[in-house]
């Protein structure tokens, strides 16, 4: 793993949805068992693009995501490395027992791509908002789960993800240009968070994934101004969660703000108080959805309604400290 | 070879099915007897005379699948596996229990020879038809071959399955419909109907759709697969007019979908098979 942050709080000029693509071009010309399922929804991320270069690889499943996943696992079992594609809500509740026992169950390493992850659905609404899709496929068996921020983390993990055999994995994917938190050429491992801020004078750690991470990073320096030093971890994989790292920080720092695009109560704060529990217990706040249905609206009012914010982890790392 | 001679193979290869599936089930006493009888005569056909299969390298490349959509007839693949030689059939007696590698539906991660691990009902139509698909991206001539339940053919999943095959016209698919008539609460058209039925369902569907009238018979079956596999650009439908239960003395007069009978019941009916099995081969 080795990365450059950037951190600018600038919006990146590609979408994220293009790291997907940009990957797969690549990887299906280079293996010709790589293989895209979509749900009627090429034109939402560009895999047509794919479908150009790669009709017979690149298959059109129309609206039938149930099917879809069991075509991913059937396929699989022929030897290809399968990804299937839609948005988060339907990639996880509409087509989960599906991918829990054709692909995990029979150890068919189905690899599923949710786009639109919690408050990015916005104007597609509650009924298209996932803060579940994570905690859905969290409760796999030896699944890999993760939330990426940008499109060098989305470009990186989409190859990382199609190596890996006999594993379930699901990956939400932000559908357009998100801000930059990575500079080109950083590489990322399953499973290893990435510490972006740290120090020996640290008092409390947040532990943060997808559109989070830049809040963390705003956060980071709002607060180092009123002389409180943070350390910042990216924790992109929920699962299998790099305990080591959080009980390191837990242990230098000694408190503990989880920040999440999704429920709370069975999501990235409940697996860091899993960790912390059972080896270190340790002073806990969780900044994300506490048990909310999705509603309509633009991202930026989301996020400021459901407290998805910069300010709301300050205001969580100050009441950590204070129960120090 | 001529075709008379093979059908009087098929048809004992079928009883001796019937046999090691009653056995396989009883060991335990209780289990899925109903819907592992209706399909065996298929089965016969399918492993005795029409799929390629290496049961030394059960994963073959070039090999023949067979999918179990519904998979809880898995104690009659295991029969049939073990028949072929799969595994020492002795084996299948560990049916259901502890650590066994013969659990009630088919898992391909436990049982050499099986494709696809099924249970949850509908799930092995689409997983089939992905498996079909990846052959023809292969460009190989590996043919598929899926069994779904009359009683299945409820779930939505089967005919998001049908209406795939057919777009991507996956004419190495045949899908056997197992209209035994009977489901777990009851007769299947007063559970669940199917309207105009599922033949005429999978023909709306883009199907080529073959309906044969006795689905225990191995010639009719058989001559069913053969005409299925000089259909191009379509995935076949086989309807198979079966009885639930068939051959078990104990299961066939109710259809029952599951079974625990007592002790008596099944030395009669294993032995009531085997008296079949020496009449056919008397043939």
């Amino acid at each position: 793993m080795s990365f450059t942050l950037i951190g600018k709080h600038e919006k990146d000029k590609r979408n994220c949805r293009d790291g997907y693509v940009d990957a797969m071009l690549e990887l299906m010309e280079a293996d010709p068992t790589v293989v895209h399922v979509d749900c009627d929804l090429m034109n939402c991320i560009n895999t047509g693009k794919l479908q150009k270069a790669f009709p017979d690889r690149t298959i059109n499943a129309g609206i039938a995501e149930a099917n879809a996943m069991g075509v991913a696992a059937g396929l699989t079992a022929t030897g290809k490395k399968a990804w299937i594609h839609s948005f988060g809500c339907f990639s996880s509740r509409r087509a989960f027992d599906q991918a829990f026992m054709s692909a995990a169950y029979a150890k068919l390493g189905v690899k599923v791509l949710g786009s639109d992850p919690g408050v990015c659905a916005a104007f597609n609404g509650g009924t298209h908002m996932p803060f579940e899709d994570m905690a859905l496929y969290m409760s796999v068996p030896n699944s890999i789960v993760i939330d990426p921020v940008d499109y060098v983390q989305v470009n990186a993990l989409t190859k990382k993800l199609t190596a890996v055999e006999e594993r379930l994995s699901y990956m939400r994917m932000i559908r357009k240009g998100f801000t930059t938190v990575y500079a080109d050429g950083s590489d990322f491992e399953i499973g290893k968070g990435v510490t972006l801020k740290e120090s020996a004078e640290d008092a409390a750690t947040v532990i943060a994934s997808g559109i989070m991470v830049d809040e963390a990073l705003k956060a980071y320096e709002a607060l180092e101004a009123e002389g409180i030093k943070i350390r910042v971890i990216d924790m992109f994989t929920w699962k299998p969660i790099d305990e080591e790292l959080i009980i390191k920080a837990a242990k230098e720092t000694g408190a503990i703000v989880t920040a999440e695009n999704h429920n709370c109560t069975c999501g990235l704060g409940s697996a860091v108080a899993r960790v912390l529990a059972t080896n270190c217990p340790t002073p806990q706040e969780f900044v994300g959805v506490h048990d909310e249905f999705g509603q309509v609206g633009p991202e930026a009012y989301l996020r400021e309604a459901y407290k998805l914010t910069a300010d709301e982890i300050i205001a969580n790392v100050k009441k950590v400290i204070a129960k120090k | 070879m001529q075709k008379a001679e093979k059908m009087q193979a098929l048809r004992v290869f079928a009883e001796e099915i019937r046999v090691e599936t009653l056995k396989t089930i009883g060991a335990l006493g209780f289990g899925h007897v109903g819907g592992s009888m209706s399909i065996v005569d298929a089965m016969a056909v399918l492993y005795g005379e029409v799929m390629k299969i290496d049961p030394k390298n059960p994963r073959w490349e070039g090999r023949d699948w067979c999918v179990l959509s519904k998979g809880h007839a898995g104690p009659c693949a295991y029969a049939t596996l073990g028949l072929k030689g799969f595994y020492d059939l002795e084996l299948t007696r560990t049916l259901n229990k502890p650590g066994t590698n013969f659990p009630s539906h088919t898992d391909r991660t436990k049982t050499p020879g099986v494709d696809l691990t099924t249970g949850s009902l509908g799930q092995g139509m689409s997983t089939a038809t992905g498996a079909a698909l990846g052959h023809k991206i292969d460009k190989r001539d590996n043919r598929v071959y899926v069994f779904i339940g009359d009683g299945e053919a409820d779930e939505g999943q089967v005919w998001e399955a049908a209406q795939f095959a057919a777009h991507h016209k996956l004419d190495n698919l045949v899908c056997f419909a197992d209209v035994n008539k009977m489901q777990l609460d009851g007769p299947t058209d007063a559970v669940m109907g199917h309207g105009k039925g599922i033949g005429a369902k999978f023909d709306a569907f883009g199907w080529n759709v073959i309906d044969v009238a006795d689905g225990n018979d191995v010639e009719q079956i058989y001559d069913a697969v053969m005409a299925a596999q000089e259909v191009k650009g379509q995935p076949t439908a086989i309807i198979l007019n079966t009885k639930k239960g068939y051959g078990a003395t104990f299961a066939e007069p109710s259809g029952a979908h599951s079974s625990q009978p007592s002790a008596e019941q099944w030395e009669e009916a294993i032995a009531a098979a085997e008296a079949r099995l020496a009449a056919v081969k008397a043939q």
